[in-house]
């Protein structure tokens, strides 16, 4: 039973109404008189906080339905109709969006209100709201959209605005090549994602291409069609959410301010792959194959990219790699067809990394924009509140129970076991470890010790309120959201899972309570090895390690970088010379060449006739009308 | 009868053409073309005759007409060549040449 909402077109739409008033005054006031920034700030909140509260309308009108009736529908109008694709810009609001839309709403509220004290000093502040509440708008259309065209104007939304407000800083050319890097590689997984769109078409959208459609056709599906759209539709997966071998462009969007890494590229954007992947569920359900290559994939790039985070000495960049790693097991989740899995550590990432970036936003504002661990240290005692959220943050992230991120990882790690997985439970594991450790490592040097850089040490201070309060809300949730999905051995009845399962085709193994038993000990071992290494290593205060061998090259990032220029882009901009200087000269501009060359040649033969005298010019009409003159006599037979 | 008046037309005529093919002065040339417009409206009379219709003879009158309006702005052309040039050779004005 489908029930019509209207209010579910002002969710995207508040937003985005915020971006165009926002981005209007700014652009009316950028060469004048400026507004004050107050004003811009509490404009940017409205549109968030007002889709937050219509979000929790959403959920409990969601509830107040029986299970297997829990759907929201909205049709706004039709887009356009050709041949049998009919599509309309509509809105569904089932168990699975509700949960998107109520982290995407809060976080994204709570990361605008720190923007205000964040971004305070910065000259455009206007632009920044204005690209801030487009993305949420993006983001929302993306979550709330009734079928995959739907949700791919957002999945580009998005894009684009992950694109803007990584080169935010537009003055640093480094930036804007950053920018352009996530942008052109979103742009491959997209093909993929388009291909894998239009090959779900042309298999079973005839009957209506909305997602309730295609669920009831799903069956329908080749087996042959059915692994290709599953590949292909991870492929834009691997684009958006940084998976191999696409994952490049993440650590560099760290270039821009650090509410739009918490934000795009930690707790949002970057999670609409296992959204997209949860979202068709009815498809890669009837495709292990697809999903265990997802899983793979996933769970390689979460090893790849924990290797990475271990040698870091950037905090941005270690908390980005950690993303690429953290979304590598939301894969493993989702590919071993623990969808729910998946999307509750999407969930629980949401809350725990958004404050780690907000906490490392909070450490970087206040050393003036240093970001290198090894010229921070011993913060602890100056900056009480962004420690001990923090802390909660890493606690989180590390997988240390009873903290959020304990209870979804570890209910990943027991999918992938109880399927018969069990070598993606291993890398798992071992992931566990190391992020134990580099997550420590960084709470260690920044926090504890001694200050290494005096001066520095001596000007920090605490955050104003309006930075701290958003991430004390976010220690809330990192701390509790766990125990909203209890697994059975812990007293609960997996109460998330349960409300995603409408939405989701998903099937739980059901074994022992010793293996489940033995996958959380040994997380929880994992956990523990990782943290007194890393205690024993940093814990009292270490200094930089020189870096050489192995260390060197993972901290180079096993010069994957450098791989891709050489083996892709110079290649490509090898063929655009040769097309530029060889092909286009000669091949497709030659002809029209010589079509010119024809008409000059002809005008210089023609010229001789225009000799410029009247008596001349005379005697060609009167040779012309006596011509015609004698051709009208014959015709008419004079 | 009407032959001979027609065959004076053609001739006058040609004459014209001639003179605007072969003469340099920009004076003659222009005579040359009124010779043309009088040898048009003989041949208009002259089928107006024949026909007994009156549109010929409107139509020379007409012609007469034009070519007062013409040799006044003619004239005037003429004039502004002569400034310009200082000759009336119609080989001086030779600018459309290729």
């Amino acid at each position: 039973m489908e029930q019509n909402a209207t209010y579910l077109a002002y969710i995207p739409l508040l937003p985005l109404t915020g971006a165009l008033v926002v981005g209007l005054l700014h652009v009316a006031t950028c060469q004048g008189k400026k507004l004050p920034e107050k004003l811009y700030g509490i404009l940017g909140c409205i549109g968030p906080i007002l889709s937050f509260i219509l979000a929790v309308r959403v959920f409990f009108n969601l509830k107040g339905f029986p299970a297997e009736e829990r759907f929201l529908t909205h049709k706004l109008f039709t887009w356009f109709s050709v041949g049998d694709l009919d599509v309309s810009m509509g809105f569904l609001a089932d168990p699975l969006s509700s949960l998107m839309l109520l982290f995407v709403t809060l976080i994204g509220s709570l990361i605008h209100i720190y923007s205000i004290g964040y971004m305070a000093e910065d000259k455009n502040f206007g632009k920044f709201f204005a690209y801030m509440n487009l993305f949420l708008g993006s983001m929302l259309i993306l979550v709330l959209g009734d079928g995959p065209i739907v949700m791919f104007v957002g999945w580009e939304g998005v894009g684009l605005c992950s694109y803007l407000l990584i080169s935010y800083y537009s003055e640093d050319r480094d930036n804007v090549i950053a920018g352009n890097k996530a942008f052109i590689v979103n742009r491959i997984g997209d093909l993929g994602f388009v291909l894998g769109i239009s090959f779900l078409f042309w298999g079973i959208g005839a009957d209506g291409f909305d997602y309730l459609s295609l669920k009831t056709n799903a069956h329908n599906l080749t087996p042959a069609l059915g692994i290709t759209v599953c590949l292909l539709l991870f492929v834009g997966a691997t684009g958006k959410s940084a998976q191999i071998p696409l994952y490049v462009w993440l650590p560099d969007a760290m270039a821009g301010p650090t509410p739009v890494s918490a934000l795009i590229h930690a707790a949002t954007m970057v999670t609409a792959g296992v959204y997209m992947v949860a979202r068709f569920s009815f498809i890669y359900a009837h495709v292990p194959a697809a999903g265990t290559a997802v899983a793979w994939i996933g769970i390689l790039t979460a090893l790849l990219s924990a290797i990475f985070a271990m040698f870091q000495k950037d905090i941005k960049k270690i908390l980005a790699y950690s993303t690429v790693s953290q979304l590598g097991y939301m894969f493993a989740g989702v590919g071993v067809a623990a969808y729910s899995a998946g999307i509750f550590h999407v969930f629980t990432h949401a809350f725990f990394k958004a404050l780690l970036f907000l906490g490392a936003g909070s450490v970087i504002y206040a050393l003036h924009h240093q970001q290198d661990i090894w010229k921070m240290g011993g913060l602890k005692e100056k900056m009480p509140i962004t420690y001990k959220t923090m802390l909660i943050g890493a606690l989180a992230l590390a997988g240390c129970p009873p903290f959020s991120g304990f209870f979804s990882k570890d209910e990943i790690l027991y999918s992938a076991l109880a399927s018969g997985h069990f070598g993606i439970w291993i890398v798992g594991v071992v992931v566990a470890g190391m992020t134990a450790y580099y997550t420590f490592r960084m709470i260690f040097v920044v926090f504890h010790g001694k200050p290494r850089d005096r001066q520095a040490y001596d000007h920090a201070h605490e955050s104003p309120k309006i930075m701290t309060v958003p991430l004390i809300i976010l220690a809330v949730g990192a701390l509790f959201a766990g125990f909203l999905n209890l697994p059975g051995i812990f007293g609960g009845d997996l109460e998330v899972s349960a409300w995603l399962a409408p939405s989701l085709v998903e099937h739980h193994p059901h074994t022992s309570w010793f293996v489940e038993l033995l996958a959380i000990v040994i997380s929880i071992a994992a956990f523990a090895i990782g943290f007194r290494t890393a205690y024993r290593k940093f814990g009292q205060g270490a200094d930089e390690p020189s870096y050489a061998g192995f260390k060197q090259f993972a901290y180079r990032k096993f010069f994957v970088d450098e791989i891709y220029h050489v083996v892709i882009v110079l290649p490509y901009q090898l063929v655009g010379k040769v097309i530029s200087y060889f092909f286009e000269p000669y091949i497709t501009d030659g002809p029209v060449k010589a079509l010119t060359w024809l008409y000059k040649m002809a005008g210089l033969v023609f010229k001789f006739v225009q000799v410029g005298y009247v008596r001349v010019y005379a005697i060609y009409m009167v040779i012309g009308l006596s011509l015609m003159s004698l051709l009208l006599a014959q015709s008419l037979n004079l | 009868m009407i032959l001979n008046y027609l065959s004076l037309s053609i001739i006058l005529f040609c004459l014209g053409i001639l003179g605007v093919i072969s003469r340099r002065n920009v004076f003659t040339v222009f005579m040359a073309i009124e010779l043309m417009l009088n040898a048009a409206n003989l041949a208009f009379v002259t089928l107006a005759r024949l026909h007994e219709s009156m549109d010929g003879h409107v139509l020379a009158l007409m012609v007469m007409a034009v070519a007062a309006a013409e040799a006044a702005l003619a004239l005037a052309v003429v004039i502004l060549l002569h400034k310009h040039k200082g000759k009336l050779d119609t080989n001086v004005f030779s600018l459309l040449k290729g």
